[in-house]
Order: structure tokens, then C-alpha cells, then sequence
């Protein structure tokens, strides 16, 4: 029986080596490219006719855009619709990648630390580059509340610094986990059917048990999917807040 | 002791924050309930605050649930 840590294996599908560094075309990038595409030509086919009175294609399309509309208006503000994009595409990607990883045989590429990593990255140094751009300097009064004692200053400080600087790191690591541990948990239950089979007759009957208990987990792990990409999406939204305006 | 008993002491040791992690799930449960319970027409905006609490303080008990997994099969 292969072990439950065995689909986060990165199996090369293409071989390529460029001067030393691996660029092998492999599982996790191909889901990769089947999340991208799936979601241009789902948006692609819903919006090349637009009508007046939805379509249901339409409708799903609507609903998407409204959700994170309203969620970059409610964290960033009016002056957060440029980031709408950038929202949207997270949000989309890892999304898709949670969900897709739930099909039997499929890769799921947010449970490796490397991809949400870059993601989580990626939004850090955003805020950074274009908070010191827009706020100069002041961009680093994010480190003092407001309403702090002067004698307070010296703990303050390197804890707002701290818990700014981890920020990346619990952004990636929460979706990771989360992604880790749920896949290891419909494997190992779905492990307890393949043992209970070997012992037999009974074992065939009693082996069902695990496998009802994981269509109820598959359905909860839906709602991880889809909950653990829209804290992502949200918590971007609050991360980029800083690079609009700051308390003070 | 055994190496092999300590890594399995050590991975229970690191499941301890499920304790905190239990309770304050059940505040989160609790007061969202109640929250709703008193005011009905609120639990829309009370929706979105609670599926956040909710996935950070589960993410809590994720973290532990990996520390466990990496003390256990990967030390």
C-alpha cells in the first residue's frame, strides 16, 4: 500500500536542465497549467456574450466578480480597486488548485510550500516596494500605533516589526498545512478500507464504513478548499490595505 | 527510553495546543450562535468574520498537526 505522503511526490514530466538549474516541466506545473486554462476559458465562455438577463454561466461569472469585489471594497477601500486584479487572480489560482487537488489522481499544488511561498511572497514585497514608494518614509510609522506611550516605544516597535516581518510566513504556511494535513486525512481513512479488505469476507462489508466516512470528509474538505483560499484573498486584501493608506 | 517512544511522546507533546485550540473554537461556535440568535438579520455581516476567525484559529491547530507529523515520521 503506497504511504498517505506519496501524492505530494513531483514527479519531472519533461526533462530540462538549463545550465545547472532544474526547469523540468513537472506534475505541479501541469496542474498549474490546467488551473490557468480552466479559468480563462470559463471566464472567456461566460463573458463573450453578455446579456442583459444573465445566463447561468454568466451568473457564476457575476457572482465570482462581486464576492471579491465587495471583499476589496470592504478591506481596502474605494481606492483599492486597482488591486482587484491582483485579488481576483490569488484568490482564482489558489482556489482552483485546492479544488482540483481534491479529483482522484490529482496534484494538488498549494500543498507545497514553494508555490504558496512565491504567492505569499509575492504579495509581501508588493506591500513593502509600493508602500515605500507611496508614503516614503512614513510608510515605516506602520511599525508605531497610534496612541502609544513614549516609554512603551522600545517593546512596541519590535513586535509590530516582527509580526510584520512573519507575515509571509504564516500567509504560506497556513494554506500548506492546511492542504497537507486534509490530504493526508482522506488517505489514511481511505487506507482503513484497503486493510479492512484484506481480512476477508466481513472485511469487505466492514470496509465501506471508512469509505462513507470519506465522502462526509471530501465535502469538508471542499469547504477548506474554498475557505482557506478566501482567508488568503482577505488577508492580502488587509496586507495591501497598508500600501493605501496608513492609520495616521 | 526508546528513540522510537520518544518521537511518538514527542508527537503527542506537540498535539497539546489542541487544548486552546478547542476552546477557542467553541467561543468562536458560541458566540457567532448567539450573536445570531439575538440578532437575526445581522448573521450576514457576522458570516464573513466568523469564517475568518474560524479558519485562523483552525490553522492553529494545522501547525500543530504538522509539528506532530514532522516529530513523528520525518525527526
Amino acid at each position: 500500500m503506497a504511504s498517505p505522503t506519496h501524492q505530494f511526490e513531483i514527479k519531472p514530466l519533461i526533462e530540462l536542465q538549463l545550465s545547472g538549474v532544474d526547469l523540468s516541466f513537472t506534475n505541479s506545473s501541469l496542474w498549474m497549467v490546467i488551473a490557468a486554462f480552466l479559468s480563462i476559458a470559463f471566464f472567456a465562455m461566460a463573458s463573450r456574450k453578455n446579456a442583459m438577463v444573465p445566463t447561468r454561466i454568466q451568473a457564476v461569472t457575476e457572482i465570482c466578480y462581486a464576492f471579491i469585489a465587495n471583499m476589496v471594497r470592504e478591506n481596502i477601500g474605494t481606492h483599492g480597486r486597482q488591486y482587484f486584479p491582483l485579488v481576483f487572480t490569488l484568490f482564482m489560482i489558489v482556489f482552483l488548485g485546492n479544488a482540483l487537488g481534491l479529483l482522484p489522481y490529482a496534484f494538488t499544488y498549494t500543498s507545497h510550500i514553494a508555490v504558496t511561498g512565491a504567492l505569499a511572497l509575492m504579495v509581501f514585497i508588493m506591500v513593502v516596494i509600493i508602500g515605500i514608494f507611496k508614503h516614503g518614509m512614513h510608510f515605516f510609522s506602520l511599525f508605531l500605533p497610534p496612541g502609544v506611550p513614549l516609554w512603551l516605544m522600545p517593546l512596541v516597535i519590535p513586535i509590530e516589526i516582527l509580526s510584520f516581518a512573519i507575515r509571509p510566513i504564516t500567509l504560506s504556511v497556513r494554506l500548506f498545512a492546511n492542504m497537507i494535513a486534509g490530504h493526508i486525512l482522506l488517505k489514511v481513512i481511505a487506507g482503513f478500507s484497503v486493510s479492512m479488505i484484506s481480512m476477508g469476507l466481513a472485511g469487505y462489508a466492514l470496509g465501506v464504513l471508512p469509505m462513507l466516512f470519506n465522502v462526509l470528509l471530501i465535502g469538508f474538505e471542499f469547504l477548506i478548499a474554498f475557505l482557506q483560499a478566501y482567508v488568503f484573498a482577505i488577508l492580502s486584501c488587509i496586507y495591501l490595505k497598508d500600501t493605501v493608506e496608513l492609520e495616521h | 527510553m526508546e528513540l522510537e517512544a520518544v518521537k511518538l511522546l514527542a508527537g503527542a507533546i506537540a498535539l497539546l495546543p489542541l487544548i486552546g485550540v478547542g476552546i477557542g473554537l467553541g467561543t468562536i461556535f458560541g458566540s457567532y450562535n448567539e450573536a445570531v440568535g439575538r440578532n437575526p438579520s445581522a448573521a450576514e455581516i457576522l458570516d464573513k468574520k466568523f469564517f475568518l476567525t474560524f479558519a485562523l484559529t483552525e490553522a492553529l491547530a494545522i501547525f500543530a498537526l504538522l509539528i506532530a507529523f514532522y516529530l513523528v515520521f520525518a525527526a
